[in-house]
This record gives structure tokens, sequence and C-alpha cells, in this order.
């Protein structure tokens, strides 16, 4: 079972959701297509979707709701 | 009660003029930082450095309760809030001072007052302050904001009563616009304030932002002059001025009076801004609200005034009696600020944090650079992208505009994308010259005048 990764594009603030006390865009197990918004991330007072390139099953994210991120580090992993 | 430590609850190059002006005053400091911040030109200036918590402002700069710890850990007897942040939270001014530090700042219910826009346009309606065409105060559901509107006149405005930094708002040229927009407005004023107070004001085209800077100690207020800040993109002021040149004598003494007039009703002490429109065609002006503490914009001021603002705000709320008289108040010349950003200005402004890898500063007679940039220093992605602040004074504005376009050239930041790009094109640009500019001059001009990278 190969394990592939969805990496930050830009470094900021890392969101599940859309806005405070909406649910996150994936929930941990949930599947993912291609093209996905998975979250946000916060760079400089703008906010900038976290788009999945790959899809997968069973997501599971390595980054909590506001962690700092850099650019390249993983966000989330999915089964194929 | 005397100043003696000051916690800085703030970041960036605010926190490096706040550190400044206590040095002046021989006041200790203490520079709050996020995990983020370690290495920013402030804690490097400060005497000592707290860490208050994780990158995420709310969990740092915005954690009352972790920046009361750290005052009390650090033995500090003041607080300075710099400008945004907490430095407008009426709950904050009260936490610090109910824990006997003084806030350096208006007392919290004034924040509390002047910080709602629809009671603070209430307390210039009494104060005889002109404002502009409006609701008396919020308005309460659709049919309240229809009858409003049609008192106003169309096209309004919809402000959020607990907004600021032009957030929130949003222009109904109909009933029909009033009625998809105002549930609109009022939800996202409730997720971004909390509060999804609104109210109505008459819509101006072609306005032109005019503030004036006054300085209380709690009984006398004095002005210092006003700042002319009409270059804006996305209601971000990107060139400062001081004083508007548009203004002649007669109205600038009204305006200026007026202002003296709406902070002594209230009692006002400390720093404070009154924001006003100007009306290009008529010639009149409106208040629109207050900004109980220092702005970014402060130094045009202090240039032409010769005032030094933070330190004068500090021992102000040390306890000590506004020393400037109104009469030794006079404006010498013109100054001009650049706000240089880390974003890239050829590329629709996109946030371009990172290593900072070379910097030259301009120097001269009249130049000033506020800023938190040092070579080396990692931008964080965090935060706001102001990275600093070209300022110059001359005689003339013409001469002005002659050595900012000077200046710029001889400002260097490799390694990010910053504005200086943009700053250099409105040096040159001739209707900025020519002083023809209003609140939205900067966006269809932006348009007009696509940044070239390559020529930048």
């Amino acid at each position: 079972m190969a394990v592939k990764t969805v990496l930050a594009p830009i470094p900021g603030i890392f969101y599940r959701s859309p806005s405070p006390g909406e649910p996150p865009f994936k929930q941990d197990g949930d599947t993912v297509a291609p093209g996905d918004t998975i979250g946000l991330i916060e760079v400089m007072k703008t906010f900038n979707p976290v788009v999945a390139e790959v899809g997968g099953r069973n997501v599971k994210f390595v980054l909590d709701n506001e962690d700092a991120v850099m650019a390249g580090q993983p966000v989330c992993e999915l089964e194929d | 009660m005397p100043v003696t430590k000051i916690l800085i609850a703030n970041r960036g190059e605010i926190a490096v003029r706040i550190i400044r002006a206590a040095k002046s005053l021989g006041i200790a400091t203490v520079q709050a930082v996020s995990k983020a911040d370690h290495g920013m030109l402030a804690a490097r200036l400060a005497d000592e450095v707290v860490e208050i918590g994780p990158a995420h402002a709310s969990k740092s700069y915005l954690s009352i309760e972790a920046l009361l710890k750290a005052a009390a850990d650090t033995g500090a007897d003041a607080v300075h809030p710099g400008y945004g942040f907490l430095s407008e939270n009426a709950g904050f001014a009260q936490a610090v001072d109910e824990r006997g530090l003084v806030f350096i700042g208006p007392k919290a219910e004034t924040i509390r007052l002047m910080g709602d826009k629809a009671t603070a346009r209430a307390m210039a309606m009494k104060a005889g302050v002109p404002t502009v065409p409006g609701s008396p105060g919020r308005v309460e559901g659709l049919q309240a904001a229809r009858d409003a509107a049609e008192e106003v006149g169309y096209p309004v405005m919809i402000k959020a009563s607990a907004g600021g930094g032009g957030r929130g708002i949003r222009v109904a040229h109909t009933p029909e616009e009033l009625a998809t927009l105002i549930p609109q407005a009022s939800a996202e004023a409730l997720s971004a304030f909390g509060d999804g107070g609104l109210y109505l004001e008459r819509f101006i085209a072609r306005a032109r932002h005019v503030e004036v800077q006054i300085m209380g100690d709690g009984t006398d207020v004095v002005h210092l002059y006003e700042r002319e800040c009409s270059v804006q993109r996305r209601r971000q002021k990107v060139w400062e001025e001081a004083p508007a040149a548009v203004l002649d004598t007669a109205t600038r003494e009204k305006l200026c009076a007026s202002a003296v007039a709406l902070a002594k009703s209230v009692g006002y002490r400390g720093a404070g801004t009154l924001e006003y429109l100007y009306d290009d065609e008529t010639g009149a002006f409106f208040f629109i609200e207050m900004n109980t503490r220092i702005q970014v914009e402060h130094p045009v001021t202090e240039m032409i005034t010769g005032v030094d603002l933070v330190a004068e705000m500090i021992r102000i709320s040390a306890g000590a009696p506004l020393l400037i008289r109104q009469e030794d108040v006079s404006i010498s010349g013109h100054a001009l600020e650049c706000r240089i950003n880390a974003e890239d200005a050829a590329k629709a402004f996109m946030p371009s944090p990172g290593v900072v890898s070379r910097l030259v500063v301009p120097e001269g007679a009249g130049i000033r650079f506020d800023t938190m940039l040092y070579e080396g220093y990692a931008v964080p992605p965090f935060y706001d992208s102001l990275i600093g602040k070209l300022i110059v004074h001359a005689a003339t504005r013409e001469a002005a505009i002659d050595a900012m376009a000077r200046a710029l050239d001889g400002l260097t930041v490799e390694g990010i994308a910053t504005t200086i790009p943009l700053h250099k094109a409105l040096a040159r640009d001739e209707e900025l010259a020519g002083g023809r500019v209003h609140t939205r001059w900067l966006e269809p001009w932006l348009d007009a005048n696509p940044l070239d990278a390559a020529k930048a």
C-alpha cells in the first residue's frame, strides 16, 4: 500500500476549515479527489487554498488546525 | 504612576519604534515575542525578551492572558499595545489597568465608546462635528435599513459597527442591492468582529481621506494638524502625506478644531487619530471614525511638527500633563511616507516572506526609515506584510516628492519581493504630483499602469 503525501505550497498558518466554527474540508479517513481543497494556509493575512494534486483514500492529517507550516512540509497522507 | 519598564505587546517596526522612544525617556523595555519572532529586530534591541506563545497571533500577540503573565513575570509596570493586535481592545486595556499596570493609551471606557463606530458617530454629532449623512445609530433588521437608506439617499455604504481596517464595507446602489447585502454584511461582521451590528452612510464617490492627529492628557487636548492618506489599495493606505495639500488654511483650522472638540468631549488621554472624508467637489469634511492608538503613518506628523508622538504618549500615560501647547504647534514643510510591504507588486501583491539577503538604506537630511529589517532577517509568513516605512521631509510638497524618488532609488531590499517598485512608479506619477487623487484612485491606476517586474 503506497502512501502519497500532500505538501504545503507556501509557508504560513494551516487551517482545516474554511472559517472558524465550520466543519473541516476533510475529516481524517475521508477520500480525497485530485483538485479537492483540503485546507487553507494563511500567509501575511491572505488565505490560500491547499489543493490536493493527487487523490487517495483514508486521508490522515499530519498537521493540526492553526499549526505553523513551512513550504514543502507534509500536510496530510493518502492511501492508494 | 511612574513608568519604569514597558512590556511591548506588539512586533515588527512599531515595536522597534516604541523601544527607541522608551530608551529616549530612560525607560527599560521588555519585548513580547511569539515562538516565531525571537529573531526580530525589536527582540535584539529590547532590554529583555519574553516568549508569549506560538506563531499564531491568536495564541500570542492576541492572548490577553499570555501578555498579562509576561508583564507579571518580567516585572513590567506598563504595556504599550502599538497598533493592530490588542491596541483597540477595551477588554485588554481594562485587564491591564485592573492588574495595577499602566496601559499606554486611552482609558478602557474611551476605547469602548470611540471604538464602536456607531457610538463614535453619535459622540461626534453631539460635539458638533460634521458626520457623513447616515443612520443615526445601528440599523436593526432590513426594514430599518431600508428606511434609513431612503433618508440618507442612495448609494449607501453598509458598515460594521465593530469594524475597522476597511473590512466588511459594502455599497448598495438600490433597495434591491440593499436587501441582498444587508444579511451578508451582518453575517460577515458577526464572524469577523463577533458583532453583527451595522450602520449606513452616504457613499461619496470622490472622497479624500484626511485625518487629524490629536494628543490629550484626559483634560486638555491639542491637535498636531492633519495627514492625507487617499492613496489606498483595498482600503489599505499605501502613501501618506502631511499636511493635506488640498486644504486651505481656513478649512484646516476648522477641521483640526473639530477634532479637538470631539476628543475633549470624551476626556481623551494619549495619542489618537480622527479620520474624515473630504469631499473634493464641495470642500466639506465629515468625521468617519476615531482610532484610539498610535497609527502606522504617525511619522509624517512627527516630521512636520517636530513632536515625538510615541515618547509623548508614554509620558502622558505615566500621569504627566500635556506639555505641548496648541500655540507652539506649527507645520514646517511637507512629509511623505511610503509603506514598504513584503509583497510582489508585479504579481498581484502576492505575499513574499523570506530571508533578506541584502539591505541598503538611504541616508541624508530629511530621510527616515522605520523598519524591522536587517540583513539575514527572515520575514515570517505569519503576520502583516509591512516591513518598513520610508519617510522624507522637505520644504515643499514638490521637493518632498523629488526627495522620495531619490530615497527610493537608494533603498535596496534583496531576497524578498517588496512594493518598492510601486512606490517608484507613484513618485513619478503626474496625477499624484498634481494632488489629483482620491480613495478610489489607486486601484484603476494599477490596472492602467501594470508594474513590470523586469522594469523594476
